[in-house]
């Protein structure tokens, strides 16, 4: 199966989402290039906004991860509640 | 296959021959990739082709320690990658050597720094 | 007055409705085809436009709030960087030289991407497929500025980087990018979307932007990786109008399956020889290693480009035509291009030199197969040379590919000890090509090449002096003739790093700011 991949900022702001998304993805693997932290994973990846609030204990507009997102891998699919990543293979 | 355009296309090519004082020739050392790229070269025609071991190439191939153990006489040519004999004492033109012909030169038993082909 | 009030607030999707498509109508003083006329000839059919998916769902108020904060974060970085002196902070001033090669190679791309979008942005019927070329113009220009302006501190301090956009028009390697633009430009629409969205932005740049980024903040140049990560950050965006558009045309007809297959051939090959001035950005010019060209490009071509022409081969596509070959050149294209770059050294606006024993050394290392057997003997050789005073500069003009404009530098598949030649004739005249796949894409449309404004041809043809330069003067010198019509200071931005003023203010200036420290 390949792998998805999505790499933010290694910064404070990215800090929630990436927790968020290594809770709501079993498989997904974080690694941590100089400045980045790349989340890879097989398949497909899913960016809760739930999750995400919960970790900062108030309301976040997803579209608000465009200011720290560098690269991603995959079909991408969003609306209010979540960013999904897929291969269709 | 051509171009896909809206309107007929036809622009003249940038490089003809007129367009040069000089007919361009291309030309590369074989097994001396220390000289990464073969060059390319504004020659008269009437250029004699011995010349281009003796007057020409010193300036670009010189740098080179097998260059000065060339013997000439026992280079091999090649003309757009096939075997080639020219005549020294001729020109190019009378060589048959047109506008943006390329020749490359093999020199046996030079074959770059410590054989490496560089 | 009168302002109505929405019930509820709308949901993305509904938003992105509204916002996007809500705003296109359909022409009746003119028919459609007249007011948008060149979507059409290249041969794409299209059935239905309202299929064109936009995944992020941006709209345009949307994408002024976080544009707006993304230039907040990066001018407060970039404001701190200036006032700190950042620019002493560099592992050593060699890095710099790699920012010069950005600025002129780079940069100006961002600007022809911005015209470029805009008119795209203007073409297409469809409206999700304008707005989004809309907002990635607007991207290009913000690029191009932020890029311009972060690098002007370094202009403040180093040679080289006064004239970006002059040289970029003129210099001889600088032609390569602008060539590969200029070639985008005059495609249509689609093929624009192609070359641009999908191959260079979707397929390619991760090389230049993550790798080469994090390279930039391995040598403590916090300027750089914020502005290219700030850049990047729009890039997913970028990527995803590439991924989309390519989608939809192989979804709207079957007929359009072979032309998309042309493109994707065509311009994986013109993207991937653009990029060997990156390849040799990253294993030479970054004096702190990260990761070596070749790794980057397993990473981010060869293990994702898998997953992707696996999920496009529903379709009918395969892999580009290049792949193979290009995937072998990871081990050698960045050898290549740098060893050209120190050759014609006296000719660049960037510095270049012998790279150091432990630099060879990781060399070797991350090239087991190629590094020592191939290119490590002429370093060898040149760096005995220059301590004897004797450093190479190559002076004949090389003989460049008609379709990349690269110097004739690739070698032949399977043969690195050879370099590779191939030819076409084409109305009485011979042209050369590095590669068969440059080749072909001149056989596919030779009216368009031989129109090629190749920089060595052009100095040849005595169109690279600057006005009023009498050629036939006693004396005349004509190499310096065409630096003076680059605008290189000569002495100052071009020659070896060693022995350079850049090297020279560099050490002054990091031992006033010890000897600062001690008083
Ligand atoms: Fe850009
Ligand atoms: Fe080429």
């Amino acid at each position: 199966m390949s792998n998805v991949f999505i790499v933010f900022q290694d910064n404070d702001d990215s800090r929630p989402i990436i927790e968020a998304i290594l809770a709501d993805n079993a498989q997904a693997q974080a690694t941590y290039p100089t400045g980045l932290v790349k989340i890879d994973a097989p398949g497909s990846l899913v960016v809760r906004r739930e999750t995400i609030e919960e970790l900062i204990g108030r309301p976040f507009d997803l579209q608000q991860i465009h200011v720290n997102l560098v690269t991603i891998s995959g079909h991408i699919d969003e609306d209010d509640d979540q960013l999904s990543l897929k291969w269709n293979n | 296959m051509s171009v896909v355009a809206l309107k007929p296309y036809a622009f003249p090519a940038k490089d003809v021959r007129e367009n040069f004082p000089a007919p361009l020739l291309f030309i590369g050392w074989e097994d001396h990739l220390m000289f990464g790229t073969p060059v390319a070269l504004p020659l008269p025609p009437d250029t004699p082709f011995g010349a281009l071991g003796t007057a020409v190439l010193p300036g670009t191939y010189g740098y080179h320690p097998d260059f000065a153990k060339i013997d000439w006489t026992k280079v091999e040519w090649f003309k757009s990658g096939k075997p080639w004999k020219p005549d020294p004492a001729k020109s190019l033109a009378d060589n048959g050597l047109k506008h943006k012909d390329v020749i490359r030169f093999r020199t046996p038993g030079l074959s770059g720094i410590n054989g490496s082909c560089n | 007055m009168d302002t109505p009030v929405l019930k509820k607030k709308l949901g993305l999707k509904e938003r992105y409705a509204a916002m996007t498509r809500g705003l296109h109508w359909d022409t009746t003083y003119q028919p459609m085809d007249k007011v948008f006329p060149y979507d059409k000839y290249e041969g794409i059919k299209i059935h239905d436009w309202d299929k064109w998916e936009d995944p992020f769902r941006l709209t345009m108020d949307a994408y002024w709030k976080y544009q707006g904060e993304k230039e907040k974060k990066l001018y407060a970085v970039i404001d701190a960087f200036a006032q700190n002196n950042g620019q002493l902070g560099v592992t050593d001033a060699r890095y710099i030289n790699a920012l010069k090669v950005f600025l002129t190679g780079v940069t100006p791309l961002e600007y022809n991407a911005h015209r470029l979008f805009a008119h795209v942005g203007r073409q297409f019927t469809g409206t999700g497929a304008r707005v989004a070329c809309q907002m990635q113009s607007i991207d290009e220009l913000r690029h191009y500025q932020t890029e311009t302006h972060a690098l002007s501190h370094y202009n403040k301090y180093f040679n080289g980087m006064h004239s970006p956009k002059h040289m970029n028009d003129r210099v001889w390697y600088l032609s390569v990018p602008k060539s590969y633009f200029e070639d985008a430009c005059t495609s249509g629409p689609f093929e624009f979307l192609t070359a641009v969205s999908f191959s260079f932005e979707y397929l390619l740049t991760n090389l230049l932007f993550v790798p080469f980024m994090s390279g930039a903040a391995h040598n403590g140049d916090m300027s750089t990786v914020t502005f290219g990560f700030s850049a990047q950050s729009d890039e997913s965006r970028h990527m995803t109008l590439g991924i989309e558009c390519l989608k939809f045309m192989l979804e709207q007809d079957p007929d359009n399956v072979p032309i998309v297959q042309g493109w994707i051939d065509k311009w994986f090959w013109r993207g991937y020889r653009l990029l060997s001035i990156v390849a040799m950005m990253q294993d030479y010019m970054l004096p702190k290693r990260v990761m070596s060209w070749r790794e980057g490009w397993e990473m981010y071509i060869e293990q994702n480009g898998e997953s992707l022409f696996r999920d496009l081969a529903r379709y009918g596509i395969r892999k580009p035509k290049g792949w193979v070959q290009a995937c072998e050149g990871k081990n050698h294209i960045s050898h290549q291009t740098y060893a050209v770059f120190y050759s014609y050294g006296a000719a660049a606006a960037f510095h270049t030199w012998v790279p150091e024993e432990e630099e060879m050394a990781w060399l070797s290392e991350k090239y087991p197969e190629t590094f020592e057997k191939y290119y490590l003997p002429r370093w060898n050789y040149w760096r005995e040379q220059a301590k004897n005073g004797n450093r190479f500069y190559q002076k004949t003009l090389p003989m460049l590919c008609q379709t990349c404009q690269i110097p004739m530098i690739f070698t032949e598949p399977g043969d690195a000890t050879k370099i590779a030649y191939r030819e076409s004739d084409y109305q009485g005249d011979k042209y050369h090509f590095c590669s068969d796949h440059c080749k072909e894409i001149f056989d596919n449309e030779p009216e368009k090449y031989v129109q090629a404004w190749l920089p060595v041809h052009q100095i040849y043809q005595g169109n690279c002096f600057k006005p009023g330069v009498d050629p036939t003067k006693e004396g005349f010198d004509p190499l310096l003739a065409v630096f003076d019509y680059y605008n290189f200071k000569v002495g100052r931005d071009n020659l070896d790093f060693e022995g350079s003023e850049d090297q020279k203010n560099f050490a002054a200036w990091r031992g006033d700011s010890v000897q600062g420290a001690k008083k």
